[in-house]
């Protein structure tokens, strides 16, 4: 069970996550963030919940949908919109952009434009802590698309082979890019499949962070214990068109959620929900918001103002 | 100290070297640890450093090219060794997308201490899947230094210097070079050098990569006795390049072969081709020729697979070209045949 403080902590982690994307919607069309943007709306829980499980120095990996991520592992708004913004305050210097985002100082080792490019990475992470006795999990965050990759089975069958710790973690919002999981499969279960393997698989709503926190301690917990990898299924349902700020359900590959029905799969409205059955009062709950707001808005003024790389930046950091 | 060693010998001497120095230094692949120990070059490491710093993997070269790239950033030095560099084709998402320029896009933060061994096959019908050098390939992504030792000396020292270096490293290994031997000293310097002078001459600069610098010796000691003196140059490191000695060379002797053990089109000898167009225009008497593999895949039947690669008479036939000289009789001499050191399968 959470603790009250920790709800409202996670609380703060799972809106600084959603205001964060929800600013990169208003301040998009000015065109300054020159940079593809895949926003986890929807989504934000995974991301946050895992990564409040981990021990601190926890070798982490992602995805182009990457947001939550670097925001739950940094906790750094100014960084992050430097980084948007292509100014050399960022934590790339402007080189990483979204899709690039990694943090090795906080655990975030990197994240890849390219489906399930780092899934190998975190194994070879995890590898490296095998070969130094170091009991530490690494954790690699990547889509239901990825499991299609053969880079994703041949990274599975490597951790199970070696008993590394690990944790898979599959953000799946039943989508890869415009695709149904059912245009795209040619088994019953990804689960099944997986039950092959020597690791510890778990389902669970990824749209609700207590869950996420619950399921990933077990995980942790049953890690430990067996000595083998786990894979975290976590389903959401992601709000937002693949890569932009606009909604898209007037395409037709999917329909759109009721308020009703988004409330439902709503992380941040569903902790909310919680928060206040508690007792915690909407003025409390909107305080959090406002200064959440003002952070943001001073992190996007900081970026707006900083300077861009200088012309030398460009040769720099090719080789070491 | 000197001592007299192959190629093979070299690779297993200087592997095992650095892991004593180093404990962060460990050896995977597939074949690393079997029996027959990737043509020897992995021998007694298994025994000496056990199965954690020296393993096989599953047939998965996408994966463990990844693997290898995380255990690189989280701190250890790796060194992925692979039997044919064909075989890396399997894993160019990672090399290309993640190892070359992960770096930069960590503004710096992440450093990338991987070597990646690789041996190119030839003879005994190796055809279109076991013959690949690909250094050009590689090279022609910003981030990743290519490598290509001729002798043992540059074998062990190469190894040593990639596994020392803080980048990602390609060493590729012809495989008949495995049975050269040479003196290799241990106390030399350990570094990723730049380019050698194998012979002196004023005639015309043959300029070499891997196998072709073993053609070009020969082709300088057939045109010697006719008083012609080639000047050869193994180019060592394809990345970074410097071309410095070469440009000294050339304008020295006015002309130039770029023999690259590749195809020609958008490879190396393109590359060095027109740097020295450019470098030394003033100096060139004649364009810079070159010489490399025919424009098709690699035939398995050994009169075309003959036809394929270039050679000591290909050197030959150009320099007598380049200096107007009327073709020489050959048919006395005696060219690199593999059957004699090398009868396959592998």
């Amino acid at each position: 069970m959470l603790s009250t403080d920790e709800r409202i902590a996670l609380y703060r982690k799972l809106l600084l996550v959603r205001q964060v994307e929800e600013a990169i919607r208003t301040h998009y069309a000015s065109d300054d963030m020159k940079t593809p943007v895949h926003l986890g709306i929807g989504g934000e829980a995974i991301s946050v919940g895992v990564c409040h499980c981990l021990p601190a120095k926890a070798s982490t990996f992602g995805t182009y949908r990457n947001h939550a991520l670097y925001l739950a592992v940094t906790d750094d708004t100014d960084g992050f919109f430097a980084e948007l913004f292509g100014k050399e305050s960022g934590p790339g210097k402007g080189k990483a952009g979204s899709m690039h985002l990694c943090r090795p100082d906080c655990g975030l080792m990197a994240t890849s434009a390219v489906v399930a490019t780092t899934i190998p990475l975190a194994v070879g992470a995890a590898l490296a802590n095998a070969y130094r006795k170091d009991s530490t999990p690494v954790a690699v965050f990547f889509g239901d698309g990825a499991v299609e990759e053969g880079v994703f089975w041949e990274s599975v069958n490597f951790a199970c082979l070696h008993r590394l710790n690990i944790l898979f973690v599959c953000e799946d919002n039943g989508l890869a890019i415009h695709a149904h999981a059912s245009e795209r499969r040619g088994y019953r279960s990804l689960i099944e499949v997986l039950q092959g393997f020597r690791c510890t698989v778990v389902s669970a709503d990824g749209s609700d962070l207590p869950t996420v926190v619950q399921a990933t301690r077990n995980m942790l917990s049953r890690m430990t214990q067996d000595r083998q990898p786990g894979f975290l299924h976590l389903s959401y349902f992601r709000l937002l068109e693949h890569v932009g700020i606009q909604e898209d359900f007037a395409a037709g590959y999917r329909s759109g959620p009721s308020p009703e029905e988004w409330r439902q799969v709503d992380p941040v409205e569903r902790l909310r929900a919680e928060l206040s059955a508690e007792g915690y009062s909407s003025r409390d709950l909107e305080a959090i918001i406002t200064s959440i707001d003002v952070r943001i808005a001073a992190s996007i003024a900081r970026a707006r103002a900083a300077a861009y790389p200088p012309i030398d930046a460009l040769y720099e950091d090719v080789l070491a | 100290m000197k001592s007299l060693m192959t190629y093979r010998e070299a690779l297993a001497t200087g592997m095992a070297k650095e892991m004593d120095i180093d404990t962060r230094v460990f050896v995977f692949g597939l074949d690393v640890p079997d029996h027959k120990r990737i043509f020897g070059s992995t021998k007694g490491l298994v025994e000496k450093f056990g199965s954690e710093r020296c393993f096989g993997t599953p047939l998965s070269e996408d994966a463990m090219t990844g693997v290898a790239i995380g255990a690189a950033l989280s701190g250890l030095r790796p060194v992925h060794v692979h039997i044919r560099a064909d075989f890396l084709l399997l894993g160019m998402n990672q090399i290309a997308n993640v190892m070359s320029s992960l770096r930069y896009t960590s503004g710096g933060a992440l450093k990338i201490p991987l070597v990646i061994r690789a041996v190119i096959g030839r003879g005994w019908g190796q055809g279109a899947q076991h013959s690949k050098s690909l250094h050009g390939v590689f090279a022609h992504f910003p981030g990743i230094k290519v490598v290509l030792p001729t002798t043992p000396q540059d074998a062990y020292g190469t190894l040593r210097a990639a596994i020392r270096d803080d980048n990602p490293v390609v060493i590729l290994e012809h495989r008949w070079l495995y049975d050269i031997e040479g003196d290799v000293d241990d106390e030399a310097d350990i570094a990723l050098s730049g380019p050698a002078i194998l012979r002196k001459g004023q005639s015309v600069t043959v300029v070499c990569t891997s196998w072709m610098n073993i053609e070009a010796l020969k082709a300088a000691d057939v045109l010697a006795k006719r008083g012609i003196e080639l000047e050869v140059i193994d180019i060592r490191t394809i990345t970074p390049l410097d071309e410095r000695l070469v440009v000294e060379s050339v304008n020295r002797t006015g002309r130039c072969i770029v023999a690259d053990y590749d195809w020609l089109f958008c490879g190396f000898a393109a590359e060095l081709a027109a740097r020295l167009s450019h470098r030394c225009f003033a100096t060139l008497q004649q364009p810079v020729e070159r010489i490399g593999f025919a424009p098709v895949p690699c035939p398995t039947t050994r009169p075309l697979e003959n036809l394929f690669y270039p050679s000591a008479v290909n050197i030959i036939r150009t320099v007598e070209r380049m200096l107007e000289l009327p073709h020489a009789d050959l048919s006395q001499e005696t060219f690199y045949s593999y059957e004699q050191r090398f009868k396959g399968p592998f």
